[in-house]
């Protein structure tokens, strides 16, 4: 296996993705082939291409939530590697927990669970007491503009941007070492986008591997270090 | 890299190897195998007679396989066969370390006896002989699964299914098991009955960290409950997974069409 330096957080080679639709037809849809790429600690890499162009399907695959049809996806997890496409579900679930954090374009979570409690539970995953998990997720939501009478509601009566939001906070509560972010500042507006680049440009500050897509020019400009194109890989395909 | 640590495994708590089970001819399931960890949900799905309630009863020791192995991570002894262990050994397991939560609560509780001795039972089962502390773990018991405790000397005919079943989850988890089997333990409920049945199932897995079995033709209940998934289909396993995973990019033709056959409300 390849030599990785200190500096590695995540290392993606190899990897192809297709989808087949079994149901109509068996077509075949190509999204990329072969992608190879580093993302190392205090960066952030930005995947560009046009819409369509796989950006979406290849975060999922790094968040092993879409299944690659081939290659490794190495992970630095705490002292080890794990490779989300080798590894058994229960591992993926302790990365996830303590190594990868994911903020997806919609907000999915558990129906009818408070707004502070969805915030916080990881916390007490993760071993923290309620009280200091409660007081980080009250923190966060504070910085994120989301008003304290939401916090006992559960998210899914609130607006677009607060529902994003709530999103990032569920993700920004914990200090992962490697983010994954779709579009995370798609629905929000001058001064909460402005909130969400510090949080960026901060885990970049302590050192986490960030990678994200962003349609905002003048985001990317603030957070990114350097692109990946994945028409690139789709060229290859 | 090569240098690095290996990824640290617990011990799996249940074992389960080339498990086949056939009625006469018919298949129930076939040649199935599995490990489940301390702590982690897995969640059965399929249609009905895809298997999935055969493959229960086989791994929770109810009905032996035709062929193929179950093994238990025994408190005191390690990996064991359930089907190798004496049967008294096996009834011992089932009522100490395991709970098994049935659709119907019927097949679960003893109806002529109250809803506190239910869930007294069990704590005499496995050897507790004093009234008062049976009686304050019934009652605080029955107050987690939030039941009015006002009931607890009435007879589990007289209450509500969604009555009933807070109560056999109740009975099943006062002796602190290490493994929950439950078969479909929301389907005969109303859809506000089944919500909140299942944030108190979530809630209790998570605070106590069990591992649970779940079977269900419920593709949302697996969603919110189960962190694995193994999909069922004419006794086969088609397709298994982290849930989110076969559920967003399922890969086989029959997760696919159950997966896109869910009605959006």
């Amino acid at each position: 296996m390849t030599q990785f330096d200190d500096t590695v957080m995540l290392h993606a080679q190899g990897l192809s993705k297709h989808f087949v639709l079994h149901n109509q037809g068996g077509v075949k849809i190509d999204v990329f082939e072969k992608v190879e790429f580093t993302a190392r600690q205090g960066e952030c890499v930005i995947l560009a291409g046009p819409s369509g162009s796989g950006k979406s399907t290849l975060l999922r695959s790094l968040y092993a939530n879409y299944k690659p049809q081939a290659g490794s996806i190495y992970v630095r997890h705490g002292e080890a590697w794990v490779d989300l496409c080798a590894a058994r579900p229960f591992q993926i679930m302790e990365v996830r927990r303590d190594t990868l954090g994911y903020v997806s374009q919609f907000l999915r979570v558990i129906p009818r669970v408070a707004t502070l409690d969805l915030v916080s539970e990881p916390l007490i995953g993760q071993g923290l007491t309620e009280e200091a998990a409660r007081k980080r997720a009250e923190t966060i939501l504070a910085r994120l503009r989301i008003p304290e009478a939401l916090w006992s509601l559960p998210p899914s009566t609130f607006s677009g941007g607060e529902q994003q939001r709530v999103n990032i906070a569920m993700t920004f509560v914990q200090d992962y070492p490697i983010l994954l972010l779709d579009e995370p500042t798609a629905s929000l507006d001058k001064d909460n986008r402005e909130t969400v680049i510090a949080l960026i440009n901060e885990a970049k500050g302590r050192g986490a591997a960030i990678i994200g897509i962003f349609h905002d020019a003048e985001v990317r400009a603030a957070v990114g270090t350097r692109s990946y194109d994945v028409t690139e890989a789709r060229q290859a395909a | 890299m090569t240098a690095a640590p290996a990824f640290r495994m617990p011990d799996p708590l249940l074992q389960v190897r080339g498990l086949t089970h056939r009625y006469g001819p018919h298949i129930g399931c076939r040649d199935v195998s599995f490990d489940l960890y301390p702590g982690e949900v897995l969640g059965i799905v399929g249609e009905s007679g895809s298997g999935k309630t055969t493959l229960l009863k086989c791994v929770s020791g109810q009905m032996e396989p035709t062929e193929g192995s179950v093994e238990y991570e025994t408190r005191d002894a390690g990996l064991i066969d359930l089907f190798r262990m004496s049967e008294a050994r096996r009834r011992l397991l089932m009522r100490t370390d395991w709970g098994i939560v049935y659709q119907n609560p019927r097949d679960g509780l003893r109806m002529r006896v109250s809803a506190g001795a239910n869930v007294g039972e069990r704590l005499m089962a496995i050897g507790d002989r004093h009234y008062g502390h049976i009686r304050s773990e019934a009652v605080d018991w029955l107050e987690r699964v939030e039941m009015d405790i006002g009931r607890i000397d009435d007879m589990p005919h007289t209450f509500s299914g969604g009555m009933q079943q807070r109560l056999q989850i109740a009975r099943n988890l006062v002796t602190k098991p290490r493994l929950v089997f439950m078969d479909e333990p929301t389907s005969g409920l109303d859809v506000s009955v089944q919500a909140r049945l299942l944030d108190l199932v979530r809630g209790l897995v998570r605070t106590l960290g069990i591992a649970c079995v779940i079977v269900t033709h419920d593709l949302g209940v697996v969603r919110l409950l189960s962190h694995r998934l193994m999909v069922m289909k004419g006794g086969n396993v088609v397709e298994s997974g982290l849930t989110d995973q076969v559920l967003d990019d399922p890969q086989h033709p029959y997760t696919q069409l159950l997966v896109s056959s869910i009605l959006p409300v």
